[in-house]
Order: C-alpha cells, then structure tokens, then sequence
C-alpha cells in the first residue's frame, strides 16, 4: 500500500512537470500535427487510390500507438535529468523499492502520452479523419500496455546512458528509424529482407501493429493493414517488457549505486 | 549510551580508480550524539556519507545503522536516516509544500492525495507548524525555482525532518549559505537535535561547526587519523601559549631566560611563551617585568585540524 501511494506520487510529480512545462507542451502537439495533418494527408491526397484503404486512417491509427510508445519511454528518460539535478538522490535514499520508483515513471509519463492523444484526437476530428469513433474508445484503454512497453524500452535505453548530453544525442537514433520500421506511416508488409528483419525486431512494431490489429478487426481493411493477431502482438508486448523492465532497472541501479 | 552507526573495516574502491576513496575505516557514533566527520576535499567525507546512506556500494566491510545491517535491510536503514546532501535534492518545479507533500508520501507517513487541501488536517498543521519556524511561511506555496539557497536548504532540512529520522546526515549543509543563514540553520538542527534526540553526522569545511560536536573523527587520504572530543584534540595537538610585551622588551628577554622560559619572537614585535601544559597564571605570575601587552591565546579546532592535517600530508609524503 505504502509503494502504492509512492508510485502515484511520483507519477503525479511527472505530470505536474508536464502541466508546468508549456514549450513541452506546445512540442507535444506539434509532433501530431506533423505527423498526421501534414504527412497523412499528403499520402493520402496522392497515394491512396493504389493502396485501396484509407491511408489517413492508417497514419491516424499509428500516430496514436507511436505517441504512446515514444512519449512514455522519452518521458522515462528525465529520470538522467533528475540525476543531474540531484533529485533522484531524494527518490533513492527513501525506504520504498526501487521498482515501485521506475513503475511510478512509467506511469506518470503514461498519463501526460494520453493527453496528448486527447490532443490528436481533436487534431483528427478537425482534419477530418475517417474513424470510427466506438472503436476509437476500444483501443484507448489498450494503449496503457503501448505505455508499460514504451516505459520498459525507455528504462533500457536510459540504464545505458550516463548523461542528458548522451541521451539527446543517442535518444532520436534509437527512437527515429522504429518509426518507418514499425510502419507508422507507412505500410510494411512487404520489405526488402533487411528492413524486414529490422522490423520484426523493433519493438515499436509490435506496438503499433497491436493498436490496428484493435483497430481494424473485423473491417474489410483488416489483411491489408495488419501484420500478426492482436494476440500474438499481446504475447511479444508483454514478453518483452517484462525483459526490458527488468534488465533496465537492474542496470541502472547498479550504475547508480556500484561506482 | 548505545551506538547507533557502526562502521567496520570499510572499504570503497571506485571502478577505474587505482586507490582506495575509503580506506580500511572502523568508527562507531553514540545514539543521541553529534558527530562530526572531518577532513579536506578528496578525504573520502562524501563517499562515506554516501555509503552510509545506501545511495553508493561499498567495496567491503561492515555497516550497521539504527540496528539495521545496510546489506540486508536497506530499506529499513532508509527508513531510520535522513539525508541533507552537498547538493540541493529538492524539484525545482514543484512548489516546497509540495517538496514536502512528496517526501511525507516516499516514507509513507500520509497516502497520496494531489492536492494540498486534500491532505490530512494533521499534515497541514504540521506543515505550517515547520515553514513558520524556518521562516518560509508566506513561500510555502512558491515554486522553489524563485527561493534563494538559505530557503532551499531550510527547506530541505525541515523536509528531511518530517519523518522523525533517527540519525540527520549533513554533508556540508552551510557551504554557500551567508553567516546569518548559517547561525539560523543551526539553532534550528540544534533545537531539534534536543528536542528529539536525533543523532547528527555532519561533514563540514566550518571548524567552528563542529566545535560543539561530542566527537569528531578526521579523515585524509581514505584514513581516519585522528578521534575523540574536541577538547582532546586541541589539547593533543595545539601548543598553548601566551603573548606578551613590555616597554623594556630587554629586560624583560632578560627575565625570561633567567627564568628558563621558552620564547619566540613573534613578527609583530612582541613576544610568545610557550605555557609547556602549564596553567597561564602560573606563568604570567612569575614574571616581575611590567607588561603592556598580554594575551592568552586560546587554541580553536581549526588550528589543531589544519596542523593534524599538515602532519598527515608529510606521512602521506614520505610513505609514497
């Protein structure tokens, strides 16, 4: 009960920063824009009769799955600024466990990705984007293991940097190429072998095809769209964050601590 | 009395580093006491205080705190201390009370709750009860970014009090803080440490600091080299004399030695007695020359820490 209690006090401190932070937020909701209105409807305006299905939808879709994963885990990564400001002294000298410290990051920066998904699903009403608004609600509470996983990833990453400087700087190569491998904005179900072992690989291509395996199911645009069985996404969603939340905190509490 | 930090034979080799940081250490501090560890930057002060307060690993030895072993019961050594680091560990977009609300929730002394008008009544009081005494009353709801850094650190010292830790680790808590900022940040810790019996660690570059202290333990190059009361050390190490003149300075020189009184000229002109473990009025009695200037010099902590230290350095020199 007590790392209860800790765990939302220390995701609530996360979106406190957040709500105090408006660069970050008008940052947030630039990336959708981006994303969405312009890329979206530029494929769409000159690509969309070949594909056969609506490929502002598609972006839409993945948009959603890709700002849940990378916000979390980029959000993760503040715990190297919380060093560099001596906070997290004040995290690792209290008597709670240091699980309950990252579980509490995690889910703290979950709750700023999904304000900014309220974000992009008014960006999508105003762009007009074809969806299903039911099916819109169905995929929301999905996306908490979009954010455990993104979190998980963040946490790795993070345990193998020693400082902001390395973390800006190593962050957006680990982060930018799992957008086009994870086919966010565009289809990857046929690659040249090399993308395509990439792909497999990147765990963001789980998270995505997950959120439009939801997505789609049922709808005529389901084999077009989507690579593997919500189940079979769940399966190595939930494998590999397990494995990533576990090494991660492990290595950095090990850096933190055996100096 | 019983001892409430006890450290055995500690050792702390960094990674990558040839020596030791700590150096086969063994001390052990009074439940209740003030113990002030000293020593010159490098010494290995802040490598200790971070081993005891479990945010370092240490390479071997053994630490007990509060009756807790720091390998097998961390958290409950965590529970036991509280911590003032060198550098501020506060959130600088977060406000103090909420600082404190943080803080009041990691060591689960109230359940979360987000907003300050919903925390306990208890709480609330309690808050306003420590900003009055600190002064931070009309701050208390101010983002700590626009606090000066006396208000930080009496900010973080009523943070880490709030749990009622055992023993308060200070790792240089006044460095960087003005002389009126440091007066009033001691009654306080004074205050308290009375009050609640709290066992104090201090590291400090302030000598007059550790004045008060009951014991104090210096420490260079990884090594205790010297332990024990305040008085004791001085009295071991700084010689006590007393400076005098007179306006015939001759005859006067001329007493002295017939007197078979060590002295010195001093380079102001006048003159130092050595008072050879001898009470100052025994020796001021038997000189019969009419002084003009008499002073007895009385020996501080910082005369006998820079000469402990000094001598230390020329070991540490000739062994290497």
């Amino acid at each position: 009960m007590r790392d209860l209690n800790a765990i939302f006090t220390i995701a609530f401190r996360d979106v406190t920063k957040f709500l105090r932070d408006r660069s970050r937020i008008v940052a947030t909701f630039m990336f959708p824009i981006i994303f969405v209105g312009i890329l979206g409807s530029s494929i769409q305006s000159n690509l969309a009769g070949k594909s056969g299905y609506n490929f502002l939808t598609f972006v839409f879709i993945g948009t959603i799955a890709q700002t849940l994963f990378q916000s979390t885990a980029s959000g993760i990564i503040s715990l190297i600024e919380d060093r560099e400001n001596d906070f997290s002294q004040e995290m690792f000298v209290s008597p709670i466990s240091r699980y309950s410290i990252i579980l509490g990051k995690i889910l703290g920066e979950s709750i700023v990705a999904y304000v900014q998904i309220i974000g992009i699903l008014i960006l999508g009403v105003v762009l007009g984007v074809p969806m299903s608004f039911p099916d819109i609600l169905k995929i929301l509470p999905l996306g908490l293991v979009i954010c455990f996983m993104g979190g998980a990833f963040g946490i790795l990453v993070m345990s193998q940097l020693n400082s902001q400087r390395s973390a800006n700087q190593i962050f957006p190569f680990v982060i930018l190429p799992q957008f086009f491998l994870a086919g966010v904005f565009t289809p990857i179900k046929t690659l040249p072998p090399i993308l395509f072992v990439l792909s497999r690989i990147a765990p963001m291509t789980y998270a995505v095809d997950f959120i439009r395996s939801v997505y789609y199911w049922g709808k005529p645009e389901y084999s077009q769209v989507v690579l593997f069985s919500p189940l079979t996404d769940f399966m190595v969603i939930a494998t590999v964050s397990i494995v990533f939340i576990a090494s991660g905190t492990y290595f950095f509490i090990n850096n933190e601590r055996n100096r | 009395m019983s001892r409430i930090i006890e450290v055995k034979d500690l050792i702390k080799k960094y990674k990558k580093a040839e020596k030791n940081a700590v150096n086969d250490i063994s001390f052990s501090v009074e439940e209740g006491s003030f113990f002030a560890f000293l020593g010159p930057n490098g010494a290995g002060k802040t490598t200790t205080i971070s081993i005891l307060t479990t945010t370092l690993s240490k390479t071997s030895g053994s630490v007990v705190i509060a009756g807790h072993d720091l390998d097998r019961e961390p958290a409950k050594v965590r529970r036991s201390i509280g911590v003032i680091f060198q550098q501020p560990s506060l959130d600088l977009n977060l406000t103090a009370e909420e600082n404190i609300r943080l803080h009041s929730v990691l060591y689960g002394l109230y359940p979360f709750r987000p907003f300050f008008g919903m925390m306990p009544q208890e709480y609330k009081d309690k808050v306003h009860e420590l900003a009055k005494v600190v002064g931070i009353s009309k701050e208390l709801f101010n983002p700590i970014k626009t606090f000066s850094g006396g208000m930080k650190r009496k900010l973080e010292i009523i943070r880490s009090l709030i749990h009622n830790p055992k023993v308060l680790f200070l790792d240089e808590p006044t460095s960087g803080l003005d002389p009126v900022s440091r007066k009033n940040l001691w009654d306080y810790i004074q205050n308290v440490r009375h009050k609640n019996q709290t066992t104090i660690f201090l590291t400090t570059h302030y000598l007059e600091e550790a004045e008060e202290a009951d014991e104090v333990s210096i420490i260079n190059h990884g090594k205790i080299i010297t332990h024990g009361t305040p008085d004791k050390i001085k009295q071991d190490l700084v010689e006590e004399y007393i400076t005098i003149d007179s306006k015939t300075q001759d005859a006067l020189v001329m007493e002295l030695n017939a007197k078979k009184l060590k002295h010195t000229p001093l380079a102001d002109g006048s003159i130092k007695v050595d008072l050879q473990k001898k009470h100052p009025q025994e020796v001021i009695q038997k000189i019969q020359t009419k002084l003009s200037t008499l002073r007895i010099h009385t020996p501080t902590l910082e005369e006998a820490y820079v000469e402990i230290i000094a001598n230390s350095e020329n070991h540490h020199h000739a062994r290497s």
